[in-house]
């Protein structure tokens, strides 16, 4: 097990639970915004590490180019409220704490060594899914959810648009 | 390097955002940590993915982005619509359902 | 002929349209009106059981007319049908003719009560009332099945409950009318549970509950269930016929009016426990067990009333506890399998008992007018005057001659003096006692003894002497509407004894067609001679007692006072019965009953109805502020929700 595989991974590791925990903690919406992209990026390249080079340009295109512009700019519209520090609810975050720690606690049990995926390495050369064979079983084997998919787009542009919809006054109104 | 690794980073990454979820007051916020445990879940199909050596998990990972930004659209136009009306993204305004 | 058979329903029919019109519009018509329906519905009901009786004489086993079903339940199946048999209609005969008699007696009687004590619709209310009752006891006699003789047990036990407590806002503390009505039900009571579990016994038995089904196959059943079939039924018949232990209504049931008492409690309800056992004669004759008890009882019962009546004053109490003691003779007659002479007997009674009732109704109207005279007709309410009480009475022979002489008929055809009907009757029970048992000849002697002792006490107290106050100085006799009646049941009370007479045996003839295996009636010389001898005994003695010295002073204590003491204060006071029967059972059911009805029932069953209701309001509103509408919070608890669902998954 290459030693410098490790260590890229622990970089990598690091820098997206920091950037997480950035975004958790910053008060500044359009910071946590930022620390996302961050986040995203990281991903990216383990995906290319794992020997996903579509999926990690897609993550960066998709994710981190629309995903989080869109956020951006629907932060940029509703302005950027400080909403105060203090915790309405007793007791909120120190359970949610709790039961986030308990929570990890049980999945890493239960994956790693319930399901024994304890000991399962990585083969040391990964093969690259190049996308042109992504995009034959894309069209051949699963072609019906990807046809689902783009209806599922257009619910949403449809559902995007309606909700935003403001009525204009008609004209015989606006006379009176 | 054993997959552990990656499940236990994919694990941090989903409690990280379920805590975003719980704790966070700004609707964005919220949001922003779903968004969060989407991606802690795409990274372990691929990791999978790259152990067993088959294409279903890069596909599915396709699939997730797809719809978690449709998912997204519908939900920021729905968090525009309610500001419109209570001039504010705290959820904890949004509690006319109490009881 | 044998279509006169279905006139039968009409006994019943007949005074039930009596009702009927006397509710409907009875208050438009009037007062002599409705006592005149009243008194032609018995009436009818009467002529229609003389005819029945006709149609018998040439058909005498009797018919069985059924009329409708009832109620079909499985194997189960029960039809109202009248039984025309001879047993049942003496007792028709008995039960309509004695009323008819006291429907008229009543038009006077009630004419003046309602005139002294005020609110006229009584008037009607008493003739339905009465109606009722014939309605219902014929009912009871006519019944072809346990059940139906069941329902007319009840329903006569229902009015008698109605007419005791008639003068409902009257007796002492304005209640004691009412409690003695509630008295005599609750007691009959406990009786008619005894009927219902001999049914029930007999239901499991038999499997029906028709007389002739059941009596066909009484050999083939078990001696178990057939005594306790007989034995429950004893039960019953101690709470109709007012035997030991469950006599003590009858006494305080002369607080309702005196035809009430007459009809009632003398001639008619009272004897249907007797007419029970007589019917019931194949079941008793296979448990001579039963036979035993049902003999003893009656004849304890007789002495033990006999005795009370010695300490009475009042002068229906005298009356009622005679009529407990002679129902006492009937039921050991019967009991001992001598039905002819308890049925005749029974017949005798109801001549000379309701005589002796409504003459004394006929001497309480003389005192009550009397009492008026003297006030100057001045009313006073509540003034203690008792006009019942005997020792305020005396002198009345010359005053009330009529009601004298049939009182005095009545008396000693009660006693058993020959040739009046009692002694005849009274003889043949005296005779199957001595051919029996030896021990129950006796006490009915002693009984026998202070039957006459007591009736000729009341006589001297009554008519004899001087009158004690001036109520009866002031006494006069009554209408005719009064006296008539009487006159007539003192001829019956005087020729009564030609049903039976020994050697010509009509009644036996007559009801052997109904009874099997019925034991010849015989006339022993000895036996007749003792019990005349020892009734002009127990007439010579209280003649001897009372009239040689006779009372001057309505508050003297009685001469035997002195020298009987403390047994004298037993017979005064009905050897302390009622207050026995209160401490040992009224009390202890007084408190199990406010126990269950205030901490049991109010604080428990409610407490845990009304505490469900409170902890669900309760547990309600604590919930609802689990919702307090914040949605993190929501998200939170479905965190903890999978974070314990995952747990349970790991550790298992």
């Amino acid at each position: 097990m290459p030693v410098i595989q490790i260590v890229i991974f622990a970089i990598l590791g690091l820098v997206a639970v920091g950037t997480a925990v950035g975004m958790l903690l910053s008060r500044n919406a359009v910071y946590a915004a930022l620390f996302l992209v961050l986040n995203f990026a990281t991903i990216a390249i383990l995906y290319l590490i794992l020997g996903a080079p579509f999926i990690a340009l897609a993550q960066i295109t998709v994710y981190a180019g629309a995903i989080m512009v869109l956020f951006l700019f629907v932060i940029m519209l509703l302005g950027v409220e400080k909403l105060p520090f203090k915790e309405r609810l007793r007791g909120q975050r120190l359970i949610a704490i709790l039961l986030g720690v308990v929570f990890l606690g049980e999945a890493v049990l239960y994956l790693v060594y319930r399901g024994q995926a304890g000991q399962l390495p990585l083969p040391d050369a990964i093969q690259f899914v190049s996308p042109a064979e992504l995009g034959r079983v894309l069209f051949s084997q699963y072609m019906l959810p990807f046809e689902i998919t783009s209806i599922i787009l257009l619910a949403a542009l449809v559902g995007a648009i309606v909700l935003t919809h403001h009525d204009k006054p008609t004209p015989a109104a606006e006379q009176i | 390097m054993p997959i552990t690794y990656y499940i236990v980073l994919s694990s941090i990454l989903f409690v990280l955002g379920v805590i975003g979820v719980v704790v966070r007051r700004n609707a964005i916020v919220i949001f922003m940590s779903l968004e969060l445990m989407f991606n802690a879940a795409n990274l372990l199909f691929v990791a999978f993915a790259a152990y067993y050596q088959i294409i279903t998990g890069q596909l599915f990972v396709f699939f997730v982005m797809t719809v978690a930004a449709a998912e997204v659209a519908v939900g920021l136009a729905l968090m525009v619509a309610i500001f419109r009306a209570k001039h504010s993204i705290d959820v904890d305004q949004m509690s006319s359902l109490k009881g | 002929m044998d279509t006169l058979f279905t006139l039968v329903p009409w006994v019943v029919f007949a005074p039930v349209l009596g009702i009927l019109i006397n509710l409907l519009v009875g208050k438009r018509l009037g007062e002599k009106a409705v006592g005149i329906i009243g008194s032609l519905a018995s009436g009818a009901a009467f002529i229609i059981s003389v005819i029945l009786a006709v149609a018998l004489g040439q058909h005498p086993e009797g018919v069985v007319h059924p009329l409708a079903e009832w109620m079909t339940i499985g194997d189960f199946s029960v039809r109202w049908a009248f039984q025309v048999d001879t047993l049942s209609t003496t007792m028709m005969l008995v039960v309509s003719g004695v009323g008819t008699l006291i429907h008229i007696y009543s038009i006077g009687y009630m004419h003046a009560d309602t005139h002294h004590h005020g609110d006229p619709g009584r008037f009607r209310r008493f003739f339905i009332y009465l109606n009722l009752f014939i309605a219902m006891m014929m009912v009871l006699v006519t019944a072809d099945s346990y059940l139906m003789l069941f329902v007319g047990w009840e329903g006569v036990g229902l009015c008698s409950y109605l007419l005791i407590g008639f003068w409902y806002e009257k007796g002492e503390a304005g209640l004691g009318n009412a409690r003695a009505g509630r008295k005599a039900f609750i007691v009959n009571r406990v009786g008619d549970f005894g009927l219902l579990l001999a049914m029930f016994v007999m239901f499991w038995a038999f499997g029906s509950l028709d007389f002739a089904t059941v009596f066909a196959q009484a050999g083939t059943v078990a001696a178990g269930a057939l005594l306790a079939i007989t034995l429950f039924m004893l039960l019953a018949v101690t709470g109709k016929s007012a035997q030991l232990p469950l006599f003590v209504w009858l006494p305080d049931a002369m607080a309702g009016p005196t035809p009430v008492s007459a009809l009632i409690h003398a001639a008619t309800m009272v004897t249907a426990g007797v007419y029970l056992v007589a019917r019931s004669q194949p079941l008793f004759a296979l448990v001579p067990a039963a036979q035993t008890a049902v003999t003893w009882v009656g004849a304890l019962t007789a002495l033990f009333a006999a005795t009370i009546a010695v300490g009475q004053y009042d002068i229906k109490k005298v009356l009622a506890y005679s009529t407990i003691s002679q129902l006492g003779f009937m039921v050991a007659a019967v009991g001992m399998g001598a039905v002819v002479g308890g049925m005749f007997h029974l017949i005798t009674h109801a001549f000379f008992k309701a005589l002796l009732f409504l003459a004394a109704g006929s001497v309480i109207l003389g005192l009550e007018r009397g009492h008026e005279a003297a006030l100057n007709g001045q009313h006073l309410r509540h003034d203690h005057f008792d006009p019942q009480d005997m020792r305020n009475m005396g002198g009345l022979r010359p005053r009330m001659r009529i009601t004298y002489w049939v009182y005095l008929i009545g008396a000693l055809a009660l006693a058993g003096i020959a040739p009046l009907a009692g002694f005849f009757s009274k003889d043949e029970i005296l005779a199957a006692a001595s051919e029996q048992s030896l021990a129950v000849f006796i006490i009915l002697a002693i009984a026998a003894f202070f039957t006459a002792f007591y009736m000729g006490r009341q006589l001297i107290l009554v008519f004899g002497g001087k009158p004690r106050t001036r109520a009866a100085e002031g006494a006069a006799e009554n209408s005719p509407i009064i006296t008539v009646p009487l006159i007539i049941l003192a001829v019956l009370a005087a020729l009564g004894g030609l049903l039976n007479l020994p050697g010509l045996h009509w009644l036996e003839t007559w009801l052997e067609h109904s009874l099997e295996g019925l034991s010849a009636g015989h006339f022993i010389l000895w036996v007749a001679l003792l019990s005349l001898a020892v009734a002009l005994l127990g007439f010579w003695l209280a003649w001897s007692i009372y009239a040689r010295k006779p009372r001057q002073k309505p508050a003297e204590p009685d001469p035997l006072a002195a020298p009987l003491g403390d047994i004298y204060r037993g017979m005064e006071r009905k050897w302390w019965v009622d207050e026995f029967y209160r401490a040992v059972l009224l009390r202890p059911a007084a408190w199990l009953a406010n126990l269950l009805a205030g901490p049991v029932d109010q604080g428990g069953i409610d407490g845990a109805v009304m505490g469900t209701g409170r902890l669900a309001r309760l547990a309600a509103r604590g919930l609802s502020l689990l919702q307090n509408g914040f949605v993190r919070g929501y998200a939170l608890v479905m965190l903890l929700g999978v974070v314990a669902i995952l747990t349970y998954l790991v550790l298992r």
